[in-house]
């Protein structure tokens, strides 16, 4: 299959010519530890003529080396670059491969199964259209596929092949593929996916691989390949108004100022109208700049330089879009967050937020729910652990433009860094904006007391159980006294904590007299994040918390 | 719409995403050039990031005092031709204490005058980023390796803790000391980086081109007599070859292969249709298995 030899020999500028209009295909590869994953890439690689005389030497020699197939040949060891992974005998990270054929260019994210390694199948699913969901015939659906299905259609895939592996091992039966084929599209009925094709295959022995297999004469579908080299793959981008984040501003000498960026939805012409998203100014495309020449028009995807009719002020941070579709533009986005971090989640730290515009400091300050991915059940949680997954509110320094991110993949998605180790800690899927002011712990203001005009009266209303109890006070001036209604002090009562930021030690009086009112404690800690105060009832505290206060408090 | 972006298209879209990212988050990043194909594709890719203007970094080139001749000089025309500011550094300890691929070894040599040459060059310049054009189908160990890789103050690529990169989001936080290595190409194979090459008449080394060339047979390669520093070994001749090299790095650890491809298209075309895999004509590589792990987390490109 692969290249078409003949042509390569006899006419190799037509053939080159016949490989300018191929497309790309990006898949990722999911299965549990035993599945058989790598051994299905080593062999699209290995029939694709991906692989060479000397690199199928060191195969034959680490076959019998380490190889788990009684030393014949192991595919899988085409795959397993690390040593300490082959020692071991998975994969342990993400991989990607590379194989072409006459139509498409394919980029595999190979993903291992492994339980603590979900962050790394959210990060291969990341750019991939397609996921390739391996089954063991033998064993049929497990906790792992529906894991990795949640996580796919999380991440914004369409389109899933489910291979059914091992299908040598139950001698080709057709009855219990079509069992696995039901159990499965019932299961990822609520996950909406565009197509699901369920393949019998067997990676070891090429089944349904690259040809179709005389052993399955009930199977009337295509290949797996086939089915790679149509797939047709909507690009969601294609259709939607036009969205360019600036990344960078092209500034050469007076007489040129151009908007560099990666279009991320829809077309743009010269003359086009576009707005700034954060000044909200509109102004017209004068020229689609490249190094080979002007363009008349540009599509999502593509890398361009755009220079404007009129001096406007933008600048790396900003989304050009068309005006009568501009984007969120939140300092309140909630979204979907995977932790992919050993130090779990601290509600109300500093992170820093990177999206498709650039930098933002921002904090979550909100976790409403969290999502078993094994039942996808949603559970109350009070922080995020390493592979967990929630539904979080973020609050952002300043406003950020987004789209939400079923929409669009690459101005809906953001990464958290840890601010102190640099760590990327978390993936961020948006959801939606929160409405402004009705959220941040609902500081309402009260009508002033007659006579003490310089004292506000702030009350805390409604911290819901489910809230993370964080009150920020940072953007209050003034002198003020804390209100708590009933609900609060029963939430307290239950054992909650209720974490105060101030802006100064001004500000500690009204949290002390707070505390006095209601026969609470509380803690106190100055951090590079600032000052805060830790509100809680005494017998609630957890033992070993008391234990070993060292006498911060006051 | 999209859809109708060639493979070429998106890759050439995405390097240059990923070089323009550089710049805007980096205070002082900087492009590796090793004169190769790769290195040619990068640099193209960098000028057509900042069209019109020129690209706001200089180019890095770690000299071991090997390299071809004809890699020299193309390297002084291209940088003469596209502007930019060209920075050579030689580990002058190394050419002191008279290291050469002869007398020390490959393994020696290349740790002492690239990676050494490499990691001084760094640390003198304090480049927090460095372009690089490796690319993940080159050899096993790549295929796992971030296009934005971190790199601690010494150097060292740690595989088992690398940042997960999702989307197209990178994350450039380092710490004063440290720094990532970017390679645009990481999602280019060696088919696309000659169609590209192709396409976009990228001017490439001479010595790609298969010419009658002085070569011996030594350790069963086809290495190239480009001055008089390579000493014969008894039984040796000198023999007159159409010969090409598919990589190019320093003479005496570069493999020529016999060929009569002296255009484009037909490197590609004999490139298709041969069964050897790029990095076989170069001597690191296969020094013992899984060698290129242990020269990247050294610091090794």
């Amino acid at each position: 299959m692969a290249h078409q030899s003949e042509l390569i020999e006899k006419d190799i500028l037509a053939y080159l010519k016949s490989q300018e209009e191929k497309s790309l295909l990006r898949f990722i590869t999911c299965g549990s530890v035993d599945d058989g994953k790598s051994t299905l890439i080593g062999r699209l690689l290995w029939d694709s003529k991906m692989v060479f005389e000397d690199q199928l030497a060191a195969l034959e020699a680490d076959s019998k080396k380490v190889g788990t197939q009684g030393g014949a040949i192991d595919y899988a060891l085409l795959l397993d670059g690390l040593q300490a992974e082959r020692e071991q005998g998975i994969t342990i990270d993400v991989a990607y491969r590379f194989f072409s054929t006459d139509r498409r260019k394919f980029i595999v994210a190979d993903t291992p199964g492994h339980e603590q390694y979900t962050r790394n199948m959210v990060t291969g699913a990341s750019t991939a259209k397609v996921a390739v969901i391996l089954v063991d015939a033998r064993k049929g659906l497990l906790t792992q596929t529906r894991r990795h299905s949640f996580l796919v259609s999380l991440v914004g895939i369409r389109h899933i092949v489910l291979a059914i592996n091992k299908m040598d091992l139950i001698d080709f039966d057709a009855e219990k593929f079509r069992r696995i084929e039901d159990d499965y599209r019932e299961f990822a009925e609520p996950l909406g996916f565009s197509s699901i094709t369920a393949l019998p295959i067997s990676a070891l022995n090429g089944d349904n691989i690259i040809e179709k297999s005389v052993n399955t004469p009930w199977y009337s579908g295509p290949t797996l390949l086939q089915f790679l080299e149509t797939v047709q793959v909507e690009d969601d981008r294609a259709g939607q108004p036009f969205r360019m984040p600036v990344q960078w501003v092209n500034r050469p000498n007076l007489d040129f100022r151009g908007f560099c960026g990666t279009i991320a939805a829809g077309t743009v012409r010269p003359g086009d109208e576009i707005r700034v998203s954060s000044s909200g100014l509109v102004s017209r495309v004068d020229r689609v700049v490249t190094m080979n020449g002007d363009l008349d028009e540009a599509v999502a995807g593509q890398a361009v330089t755009l220079t404007l009719k009129d001096e406007i002020d933008i600048s790396r941070g900003d989304m050009l879009t068309v005006p009568e579709a501009a984007p969120l533009f939140t300092r309140h986005p909630e979204a979907h967050l995977v932790w992919l971090h050993d130090e779990p989640l601290r509600p109300g730290q500093l992170y820093l937020v990177k999206s498709a515009t650039g930098i933002t400091p921002g904090r979550v300050t909100d976790v409403p729910y969290a999502v078993d991915v094994n039942t996808l059940e949603q559970k109350q949680v009070t922080t995020l652990g390493l592979n967990e997954i929630a539904l979080v509110r973020l609050e952002l320094d300043r406003p950020v433009p987004f789209d939400p991110y079923r929409e669009n993949r690459d101005t809906g998605s953001f990464i958290l860094i840890d601010r102190f180790s640099n760590a990327t800690v978390a993936a961020g899927m948006v959801s939606e904006a929160v409405e402004l002011e009705s959220h941040k712990a609902q500081l309402a203001e009260l009508e002033p007391e007659t006579g003490s005009a310089w004292t506000r009266r702030i009350s805390l209303s409604e911290l819901s159980a489910t809230s993370l109890n964080v009150v920020d006070l940072t953007a209050e001036y003034g002198t003020f006294i804390l209100e708590a209604p009933i609900t609060l002090l029963a939430h307290l009562e239950k054992g909650n904590r209720v974490l105060f930021r101030l802006r100064d030690l001004g500000q500690l009086p009204a949290v002390a007299l707070l505390a006095y009112e209601h026969n609470l404690a509380f803690e106190f800690d100055r951090t590079l994040e600032g000052i805060s105060v830790l509100l809680f009832k005494r017998g609630n505290l957890p033992q070993d918390k008391v234990d070993s206060d060292t006498g911060t408090g006051i | 719409m999209t859809s109708n972006l060639t493979h070429l298209q998106q890759l050439e879209a995405e390097s240059i995403h990923i070089i323009r990212e550089v710049v805007a988050e980096f205070d002082n990043p900087v492009m590796l050039y090793s004169i190769g194909k790769d290195s040619a594709v990068m640099l193209h890719l960098a000028r057509k990031a900042f069209y019109p203007a020129p690209a706001p970094f200089p180019l890095l080139h770690v000299d071991t005092t090997w390299k071809f001749r004809e890699m020299i000089q193309f390297r002084d025309r291209m940088v003469e031709e596209s502007g930019f500011k060209l920075i050579v550094h030689v580990n002058e300890e190394g050419v002191a204490r008279g290291v050469s691929p002869f007398t020390h070894g490959s393994a020696l040599y290349t740790d002492v005058m690239k990676t050494e040459g490499l990691k001084q060059a760094l640390d003198r310049y304090k480049f927090d980023a460095a372009f690089g054009g490796a690319r993940r189908d080159e050899e096993k160990s790549r295929a796992k390796e971030r296009i934005f890789s971190f790199r601690s103050a010494n150097h060292r690529w740690d595989p088992k803790n690398q940042r997960p990169e999702l989307w197209s989001l990178y994350n450039t936080r380092v710490k004063p000391g440290e720094s990532i290595r970017v390679f645009p190409l990481s999602n280019w194979t060696e088919l696309d980086i000659w169609q590209y090459i192709h396409l976009e008449n990228i001017p490439i080394v001479p010595l790609y081109y298969a010419a009658v060339r002085p070569v011996v047979e030594r350790d069963g390669m086809l290495i190239m007599v480009d001055d008089d520093r390579l000493e014969l070994k008894p039984g040796e001749v000198v023999q007159h070859k159409s010969v090409r090299f598919r990589t190019l790095g320093c003479y005496p650890l570069t493999g020529a292969v016999e060929s009569e491809a002296d255009t484009l298209p037909q490197i590609i075309q004999e490139m298709l249709l041969t069964r050897t895999s790029e990095r076989q004509g170069r001597l690191i590589d296969h020094d013992q298995a899984g060698s290129m792990e242990k020269k990247k987390q050294e610091g090794y490109f």
